[in-house]
């Protein structure tokens, strides 16, 4: 019996980490210093304190230094999917019965900020209350776990995750930041007790909060790393307007975005600040996708999806929308630079990749005319966020106007945004994104499959081909034959159906005060923010 | 209410337009800034019906080879950050203000001019239940307003157009019913009355033509006002959306961004909205002046 | 048509009544604002637990929606949810932001504050600009000063305001770095008066002139007016004919007189500034009313939008209805009906 996940583990592992073109600059040798209040400037905020029911990145960027995780993305290599450390566990699991079994043993002598100790128990708590929520308690990564048959703690510093089948994606799910671990006690009292209080373990303790100003955290000295956090304190300043963001920067105000700047804004701050500015850049594992109406005329007809995506200039639009917004690299349905990802030659024979424009847009005009729509006329529904929604809106406009397709936008606010997206569906073509903590392309492609099975699939269509080779690929063992599949579906996906165009995926570039050390940039914006590493070296 | 002897003249003969217009030409020539507001109109009114004919390109072509360019030989206002000619989008952006502005004043005056001449003709319950509803819309804030109404039906130019008129309608009504009350004592209307004219052609007849020196002095207030209302919800991305070209849609996003870097993408449609409304209120003022200099506005 | 000594007499009477008629006449506008507010928030389409629901885009789980919608009530029958929302009004009882979950009174008084100061800061800027230009536009009417004067302050007006914080911040960047080397920007975080008098005014000072600028335009235009009138008047002639000095008799007389209308207009204008300054405080970043009203709007937060929508609207109608008793005291020109 092969260990599945371990084959899994030590394949991705190859070769994984250095390919994703991160670039760290100015990374010092220093030794950390001790003492200084971070400030940082947060675009949202988040509607609870819960990490269990929300989503948002708004809510890890202030909250995640309170609590700490079982495991984690190692910190020193936030860009790679498959380097798992533990946090509050000792050593990293091998999985044991076949698969099936993993267990995690806790270190002793962990204080929660109220002073009680936090044992197995707790974690246990924890993970039921993600994967077993109770009746009318959210969670929304439960779907992330179906694997998990069971938790349990045999003794108080031991946990036992029981699958029902060898999974993959167990591991990296487990090291999602979001599953902060909580309190039994607390647990048991009150089940929504977190979504409106702070109490955990993690380097940092709650020190004051104004709702809509800024949330302050204050260094906790029985914190288990020994030696951390070097920070005295934190303040998470909430700005909504970018061009405030970036002015807080400049006008040392505040010390770091954690989310990511368009590059005028990092050229800006380069241009004023020279030397006191550092700025880190990262591929970014979020992509937006123009999604079809399958269920409306005439995009239920794969001639016009194809068409559309054979109008859109990825190699061109990479090379100028990198320069006012936040996207660069073209990819597929795999996270660019991933070892599951398409080399540029694999790329360019899939349909609106191709390196021939004109071909492109020739064929993209002829299908228009066989399917009996030369003029198209259609809305784009898009979100009225500026970076990239907008600006990747703008653009699609021009493009698809380049083959006689006529279309206008129709904007709404996140919310009526989601609402129309995800429930009402009554929308030509829509703007979509897909963001992920771990890089975890088998399940990030979840996105591509059946919309019944799929979860966040908003085109309302089914191709039960590609469900089949989502499960193949989730169940096969060698990373080349993987590959193979996921070569076969992302052909399907955006070429042959063109079910969804993938547009570009974004870019993530932080330039921060350069007295701010020990934070390394990811492809996520949720990784690596418990700032237990962060110190200031002035 | 105090009387009002303009009215008083007004009502000895029925309303004529040639001696309002003849009026109010004479007193412009008297007014440097006025007729200096009537000029920027109507430059603003030329370009935006010649637009196709004075600006140089295409205003929604992206053109990625010219990203933000200053001002120059090619690009006389310079580009924005897609590649698109700023001087073209200005131009066209004049036809989205003018819209915008001209339909929502119309729309928000005349409505509330019929609204409230009603009301003070009918007065009773009517004008004491009408009134509260004015109220009620007058109290309600404007941008809650505009938000709603556009996330209800999106954005787009119907909508804004839409949103900004409602806030129009009860300040006109306020401010019409108010001169119409006065009208509404004197024994020319009674005699009407009594000599059995319907109530609609006492309204349309006797009654509106003598509040149109009030309810041309909101309109012409009112356009400027809306063109800065579409600037301020474009700006919370709550207007006229890409690519269509509009002066408030303009200053938005990049605009911000590029402010010091290529600040002529922020400047030049800031510059066009301030002038705009600087011309529609000076105009606007100078038609005050010559119909009622006494007649404070809201 | 000088009120003679009977009408005289019966005023305080028939100023109760009109008080009382008045005060009465505020109910129906609250009650329509109220249902106002209420249905039009139903009217968009989606709700704050769709919304919560959102982030990353991955695994929307359906069940989850509608544990929270049960949780905040939303799945109940409109109108009993209408009449919840009327009752904790009477009672003063907002409840619970949808959206927080944090009570609303908390959530408001947070913002009041600051809102309050750059409210009144902004209304003392419009004031100091306002009644000495004013003044002088008046007396040196149709002059090149008056004309100037209109033009700067119609130029108030016809900026955009968020045009004119943006250029104010870069403005402050620019030649802070190029005077001192270092750049500064106005402080993004709040702290009262009282806490640190310096740091809270560099922060609230620059909205404060933004906004003010923009309401001393109406303020000038009303105090020019008004200024006129009352310079046309019967008694300033013979103060002026009796010699007295131009700068008394403006002192005096006038500029008394013409200051109720201003001060009605600044009384209004400034209930508007309370939740008005929407656009303003995205600009400078302020944890605002009119932040927290956008906030509440598009998070679908009912309980919140409708409070706040009741504090404005009530704010506004009692603020006219002072204005209107005032004006009715003070002229006696008006008949009570």
């Amino acid at each position: 019996m092969k260990t599945f996940a371990i084959k899994t583990a030590t394949a991705l592992a190859v070769g994984a980490a250095l390919a994703f073109g991160a670039s760290v600059s100015g990374t010092a040798a220093a030794a950390p210093k001790k003492g200084g209040i971070l400030k940082y400037v947060v675009p949202a905020e988040p509607p609870s304190f819960d990490g269990h029911r929300e989503t948002t990145f708004a809510l890890i960027h202030p909250i995640a230094p309170f609590y700490s995780v079982l495991i984690r993305v190692n910190p020193d290599k936030p860009s790679s999917p498959t380097d798992f450390r533990c946090d509050l566990c000792t050593s990293m699991p091998k999985a044991t019965e076949g698969g099936t079994k993993y267990t995690f043993k806790i270190r002793q002598g962990v204080p929660f900020s109220d002073g009680t100790e936090l044992t197995a128990h707790d974690v246990v708590a924890t993970y039921q209350k993600i994967i077993f929520p109770a009746e009318g308690v959210a969670s929304a990564r439960k779907a992330f776990f179906v694997s998990v048959e069971s938790v349990t703690a045999p003794d108080p510093y031991t946990v036992v995750f029981k699958l029902k089948y060898p999974s993959g994606a167990f591991i990296p799910a487990l090291a999602n930041p979001y599953n902060f671990v909580y309190s039994k006690a607390k647990l048991d009292a009150d089940m929504h007790w977190y979504e409106k209080n702070v109490m955990g373990s993690g380097p940092f303790l709650l020190d004051s909060r104004e709702a809509g100003a800024v949330i302050r955290g204050k260094r906790n000295p029985n914190y288990y790393h020994k030696g951390k956090p070097y920070l005295d304190g934190f303040e998470a300043i909430f700005a909504k307007k970018q061009s405030l963001r970036v002015q807080a920067i400049r006008g040392d105000r505040a010390a770091i975005e954690f989310r990511g700047f368009p590059p005028k804004s990092r050229d800006d701050l380069k241009k004023a600040l020279g030397k006191e500015i550092n700025v880190q850049e990262s591929n970014w594992n979020c992509v937006l996708i123009a999604t079809p109406n399958h269920t409306r005329k005439p995009f239920n007809d794969p001639r016009v999806r194809r068409a559309l995506s054979l109008a859109i200039d990825r190699w061109g639009g990479s090379k100028y929308l990198s320069k006012i917004a936040i996207v660069k690299a073209v990819g597929g349905v795999a996270f660019p630079g991933h070892p599951l990802a398409a080399k540029k030659s694999e790329l360019q024979k899939i349909a609106g990749y191709w390196p021939d424009l004109k071909k492109s847009r020739a064929e993209a005009r002829r299908l228009l005319k066989e399917a009996g729509v030369p003029n198209l006329k259609f809305e784009l529904h898009n979100r009225g966020v500026d970076q990239p929604y907008k600006i990747v809106g703008t653009w699609l406009i021009d493009q698809w106007k380049k083959v006689g397709v006529t279309v206008t936008q129709r904007v709404q606010p996140t919310g009526p945004f989601y609402a129309t997206l995800r429930k009402k569906k009554d929308f030509d073509v829509s703007l979509d994104f897909n963001c992920q903590a771990v890089v975890n392309p088998l399940l990030d492609v979840s996105k591509f499959i059946s919309d019944d099975k799929s979860g966040n699939q908003y085109g309302g269509y089914q191709d039960r081909e590609m469900d089949k080779m989502f499960t193949a690929m989730n169940q096969e063992a060698s990373v080349a034959k993987q590959r193979a599949i996921m070569r076969k579906f992302e052909k399907r996906a955006l070429d042959e159906q063109t079910n969804l165009m993938i547009t570009l995926w974004w870019y993530r570039i932080i330039p921060h005060r350069s007295y701010v050390k020990g934070w390394k940039i990811s492809p996520s914006h949720y990784l690596n923010q418990d700032l237990s590493g962060v110190w200031l070296s002035k | 209410m105090a009387s009002n002897p303009a009215y008083d003249a007004a009502l000895d003969a029925p309303a004529e337009k040639p001696s309002l217009g003849a009026r109010l030409l004479r007193l412009m020539r008297k007014q440097p800034l006025g007729t200096g507001g009537l000029l920027i109109v109507v430059i603003m009114v030329l370009a935006a019906a010649f637009a196709p004919w004075l600006s140089p390109y295409d205003p929604t072509a992206n053109d990625f080879a010219a990203m933000h360019e200053a001002p120059g030989a090619e690009h006389w206002l310079g580009t924005d950050q897609f590649g698109r000619d700023l001087l073209a989008r200005i131009i066209y952006g004049a036809r989205t203000a003018l819209v915008v502005g001209f339909v929502s004043a119309l729309f928000g005056g005349t409505i509330g001019l019929v609204l409230g001449v009603a009301s003070a003709y009918f007065g009773g319950r009517f004008d004491l239940f009408f009134q509260r509803v004015m109220d009620v819309f007058m109290a309600f804030p404007l941008i809650i307003m505009a938000l709603a109404v556009v996330s209800i039906f999106g954005t787009g130019i119907q909508n804004v157009i839409i949103a900004i008129t409602i806030p129009f309608v009860p300040r006109c009504a306020r401010v019409v019913r108010s001169s119409a009350l006065a009208l509404r004592d004197i024994p020319f209307i009674d005699a009407a009355r009594a000599m059995g004219y319907s109530h609609t052609r006492i309204i349309l007849r006797h009654m509106v033509p003598n509040v149109m020196a009030p309810y041309l002095i909101m309109i012409t207030a009112f356009v400027g006002q809306a063109i800065l209302l579409e600037a301020s919800l474009s700006y919370l991305g709550l207007g006229v959306q890409e690519p269509t070209p509009a002066w408030g849609l303009m200053l938005q996003g990049g605009a911000e961004e590029y402010a010091e870097s290529a600040p002529w993408i922020a400047v030049f449609p800031g510059l066009a909205i301030t002038l705009g409304v600087f011309g529609f209120n000076l105009f606007g003022d100078a038609v005050r002046d010559a119909l009622d200099p006494k007649l404070r506005s809201q | 048509m000088v009120a003679g000594a009977c009408e005289r007499k019966a005023q305080p009477r028939a100023m109760a009544q009109y008080i009382l008629k008045r005060l009465l006449l505020l109910f129906p506008t609250l009650l329509g604002a109220a249902v106002l507010v209420f249905f039009l928030m139903r009217l968009i389409p989606g709700d704050v637990c769709e919304l919560r629901m959102a982030g990353t885009g991955a695994y929307f789980d359906e069940e989850a929606l509608k544990i929270c919608q049960a949780e905040l009530g939303l799945n109940r029958p409109v109108m009993v949810q209408f009449w919840e929302f009327i009752r904790g009004y009477a009672t003063f009882n907002f409840g619970d932001s949808m959206y927080t979950g944090r009570p609303i009174v908390d959530e408001i008084g947070l913002r009041f504050e600051l809102s309050l100061q750059v409210a009144i800061m902004a209304t003392i800027t419009a004031i100091l600009l306002a009644i000495p230009l004013g003044t002088i536009s008046a007396i040196k009417q149709n002059t090149w000063i008056d004309y100037g004067v209109r033009a700067f302050s119609i130029a108030g007006i016809a900026m955009p305001s968020f045009w004119l914080g943006i250029l104010i911040i870069l403005g402050l960047l620019i030649t802070t770095q190029a005077w001192f080397g270092t750049a500064w920007m106005p402080p993004i975080q709040y702290k009262a008066i009282w806490v640190d008098p310096v740091y809270n005014l560099s922060m609230l000072i620059w909205p404060a002139v933004a906004t003010g600028y923009r309401y001393s335009a109406v303020a000038t235009r009303m105090t020019r007016s008004a200024m006129l009138e009352v310079l046309r008047e019967d008694y300033v002639r013979t103060a002026r004919a009796k010699g007295l000095l131009e700068k008394l008799i403006i002192r005096r007389h006038a500029l008394k007189n013409s200051l109720l209308p201003v001060v009605t207009v600044i009384g209004i204008e400034f209930a508007f500034l309370m939740g008005g300054l929407v656009v303003t405080e995205q600009v400078f970043n302020l944890n605002g009313l009119g932040k927290l009203f956008v906030e509440s709007v598009t998070n679908f937060d009912y309980n919140m939008t409708q409070a706040l929508v009741m504090v404005v609207v009530t704010v506004f109608v009692l603020t006219n209805f002072v204005v209107d008793v005032m004006y009715g005291w003070l002229d006696p020109r008006i008949h009570y009906r």
